[in-house]
């Protein structure tokens, strides 16, 4: 058979199971992933106490650094309006993974910091590149993404987070 | 010969089976079957070549080069599954050339149950035991690198605080319309403690003590070698173990490890008998506003792959990454980028990150953020052998510090400073000394390069919602290709639409005829997270690096489309 053709069939077979199958919207996969202190968290309660803004970055990511720079000047404001919570999931890797702490700390960021050294969390949230952003609600549930930072895009981020808590 | 991998019918099967696994396999909620949940991703990356004789551009036969993957993850309660299509419709250049055709190169089930500490993993996984120096299987996709396991892994949690991975598998190689796995079999143990987590009355402590230890084995059938006058049996399993500790204690922390391996002759150590070892130590402080980070690394002849014949990026069981800060500016990351060197070095580092408060004399109204780093690495401090232990052993080496033999050093600086509440300005000053004999970045010179760079970097937002971003670099060396410029001006309309030119000008290059402008231009939209960009130009010969692994990409020039998403 030609491999074009044989590829079709796992195509289409994954095809069907998308539209025979009523899945529900994402969830927070859960990942057991490490925090500054060393202690391990499960990735799938991240949302328990309430929605959570979860964003992935790294530290040789400009764009990701300047994110959550724009995040931390606004973090005290959106917390009163909204009560979220954002925690930075770090995909450094074993080389630069031990710069994260003495650079949120120099920065002075508020949020809970995880580190994902092997890409095990993104990879279950079906993240290609960083920075990525997502939104999810109290139940775990993903509510929006984001895949890229451009200044300003946090009034779109406030805008989500409000609409999420109805503030 | 028969295939035994994974067939595409065989993979609809797989997944037609996830459809029918709902009934049995996951946990039943008091609200009956835990919903179905089906997550995916998309990227593609499509290029268009046409000649161009003065900076070299490679045009391949097909014209036209596609890479495209896609993953699909279904999960219901514990239960998860997932399969990855990739396609290679013509190797995009600077990939791996011998990747071809359309297929599955990814699938795996896989049962987690976090409460009761279970976890198992069929067909590929990815994973890491400590720093990797002895066991890390990753994806870098944007270097066509991936050593996925394909085999069984075990992940147990018996008591809060401990974990114990056992794995068993080979590794992927290569991709013709399938997967293609290499012929070792690697088995490996791992285990890890967190003190602290044992007893509630420890948990409270300020002091938190992490230990692990690790042993893999790579089993390869084997034949003996001749070296000198004697005929040498090659081991076929070659085990490594590695110890690790973590301590902490509030803003301070500090790591050591230490890996070994018996000898395993090679292709990297030019089939030398001898044990392989690494010490990798780090010591940080931290408190707001200020951190701290020194480590030292010396690897000696720990290459360890799952077929001892392979090199480069085929096959790699561990991952020793590179001592250098990982650069972003286009300069100072894509002509002298440091990768380790496998076969040996001796190596340090520093950085110190700083913020100067606001408000105070030197940090202005806004302050000013200040980021100095410094990499040093060295041949290992050795006694060449003679003689039939020369030849069999090859060295001996006598510290664990630095050789006569400079590799590379790095140091760099930046300053970050918000210059009114519309622009931002950022300083960074590079000073590079590289040896091209030990990291072959550049086939036009060989030996010590010494060059400086200089970047400036404005950011103005122009209105609301709109930003001007520029970035103008400079590189200053009296050897290899000479003196380099970048300017890059980049327009963003938050949160969808960006534009964004890019000059490289090799303005110093002792060749008149190899001036060259390597322009290239991009404009991009994004919807949360659908991202398309299109872009034309040309791309210089270069080293692409990402973590520490760096790929040689010729010279190309042509049209280039990018399309990620994620649902």
């Amino acid at each position: 058979m030609m491999p074009a053709l044989s590829f079709l069939r796992p195509a289409v077979a994954a095809a069907f199971l998308l539209l025979a199958v009523h899945g529900t919207a994402q969830k927070l996969p859960s990942v057991s992933l490490k925090d500054l202190d060393g202690k391990s968290v499960d990735t799938g309660k991240l949302a328990a106490n309430g929605p959570v803004l979860v964003a992935f970055w790294a530290t040789w990511c400009g764009p990701c650094k300047q994110e959550l720079n724009a995040y931390h000047e606004l973090y005290e404001k959106w917390q009163r309006e909204t009560g979220i919570r954002i925690v930075a999931v770090s995909i450094d890797d074993t080389r630069s993974m031990r710069r994260v702490a003495p650079y949120v700390n120099s920065v002075m960021w508020d949020f809970q910091v995880l580190l994902d050294p092997n890409k095990d969390f993104a990879r279950a949230l079906q993240v290609n590149n960083v920075p990525h952003t997502f939104l999810i609600d109290k139940t775990g549930k993903i509510v929006w993404q984001h895949n890229n930072y451009a200044p300003g895009d946090e009034k779109e981020v406030r805008a989500q987070l409000r609409k999420l808590t109805g503030k | 010969m028969r295939r035994v991998f994974l067939r595409p019918t065989a993979c609809a099967a797989f997944l037609a089976g996830l459809c029918a696994a709902p009934c049995g396999l996951q946990a039943q909620t008091e609200d009956g079957p835990a919903p179905l949940s089906i997550s995916g991703n998309a990227a593609l990356l499509w290029q268009s070549y046409s000649e161009d004789d003065r900076i070299g551009a490679v045009v391949p036969p097909s014209k036209t080069g596609l890479n495209a993957f896609g993953n699909v993850i279904a999960t219901q309660g514990h239960f998860s599954a997932g399969v990855r299509f990739e396609s290679y419709l013509g190797a995009v250049v600077g990939f791996p050339g011998r990747f071809r055709g359309t297929g599955i190169g990814y699938r795996f089930a896989r049962w987690a149950d976090p409460e009761r500490g279970v976890d198992v993993t069929l067909g590929n996984f990815y994973e890491q035991f400590g720093s990797g120096i002895l066991l890390r299987s990753y994806e870098e996709r944007a270097l066509g690198i991936d050593n996925a396991f394909d085999g069984i892994r075990l992940v147990l949690n018996p008591v809060p605080g401990v974990q114990l991975k056992a794995l068993t598998g080979v590794q992927r190689l290569d991709f013709d319309g399938r997967l293609i796995n290499g012929e070792g079999i690697v088995r490996a143990l791992d285990g890890t403690v967190e003190l602290n987590a044992l007893r509630p009355a420890w948990d409270a402590a300020e002091t938190r003590i992490t230990l692990g230890a690790s042993f893999v084995s790579r089993y390869q059938a084997a034949t003996s070698i001749v070296k000198d006058t004697l005929v040498l049996a090659v081991p076929e399993n070659v085990g490594a173990w590695s110890y690790r500790l973590d301590v902490q204690r509030g803003g301070i922390t500090a790591g050591l490890e230490y890996a070994t391996k018996i000898n395993d002759p090679n292709a990297d150590n030019g089939y030398l008998y001898r044990r392989g070892e690494a010490l990798l130590a780090n010591f940080g402080y931290t408190r707001r506003g200020l951190g701290v980070l020194v480590s030292a690394k010396t690897v000696d002849n720990m290459s360890f792959r799952s077929d001892r014949d392979l090199r480069l990026f085929d096959l790699p069981v561990n991952y020793i990454p590179a001592i250098t800060k990982q650069h972003t500016y286009n300069l100072a990351a894509t002509l002298y980028p440091y990768a380790t060197v496998l076969f040996g070095e001796s190596s340090a580092s520093a950085e110190v990150f700083y913020q100067l408060p606001k408000g105070s004399r030197l940090g202005g109204p806004f302050g000013t953020k200040v980021t100095v780093n410094y990499a040093a690495a060295n041949g290992l401090d050795t006694l060449n052998l003679t003689g039939v232990e020369g030849a069999v052993t090859g060295y001996e080496r006598l510290s664990w510090g630095f050789g006569p033999e400079k590799y590379v050093r790095d140091l760099n600086v930046q300053l970050e400073r918000r210059l009114s509440d519309r622009l931002r300005a950022k300083y960074t000053y590079f000073n590079l000394e590289f040896n091209t004999l030990a990291t072959p970045v550049t086939t036009s010179f060989k030996g010590m390069v010494y060059a400086d760079i200089h970047v400036v970097e404005l950011q103005l937002a122009t209105r609301e919602d709109e930003t001007l971003r520029m970035e103008v670099q400079q590189l200053s060396t009296a050897q290899d290709k000479g003196d380099w410029a970048t300017v890059l001006a980049e327009y963003t309309w938050s949160p969808h639409l960006f534009l964004s030119v890019l000059d490289q000008y090799n303005y110093g290059n002792a060749d008149p005829e190899a001036r060259v402008h390597y322009l290239f231009g991009a404009v991009g939209y994004v919807d949360g997270p659908h991202r398309l960009s299109l872009g034309y130009g040309k791309r210089r010969e270069g080293i692409f690096c990402i973590g520490g692994v760096c790929r040689a990409v010729p010279a190309s020039n042509g049209f280039e489309v990018n399309f990620t998403t994620s649902f």
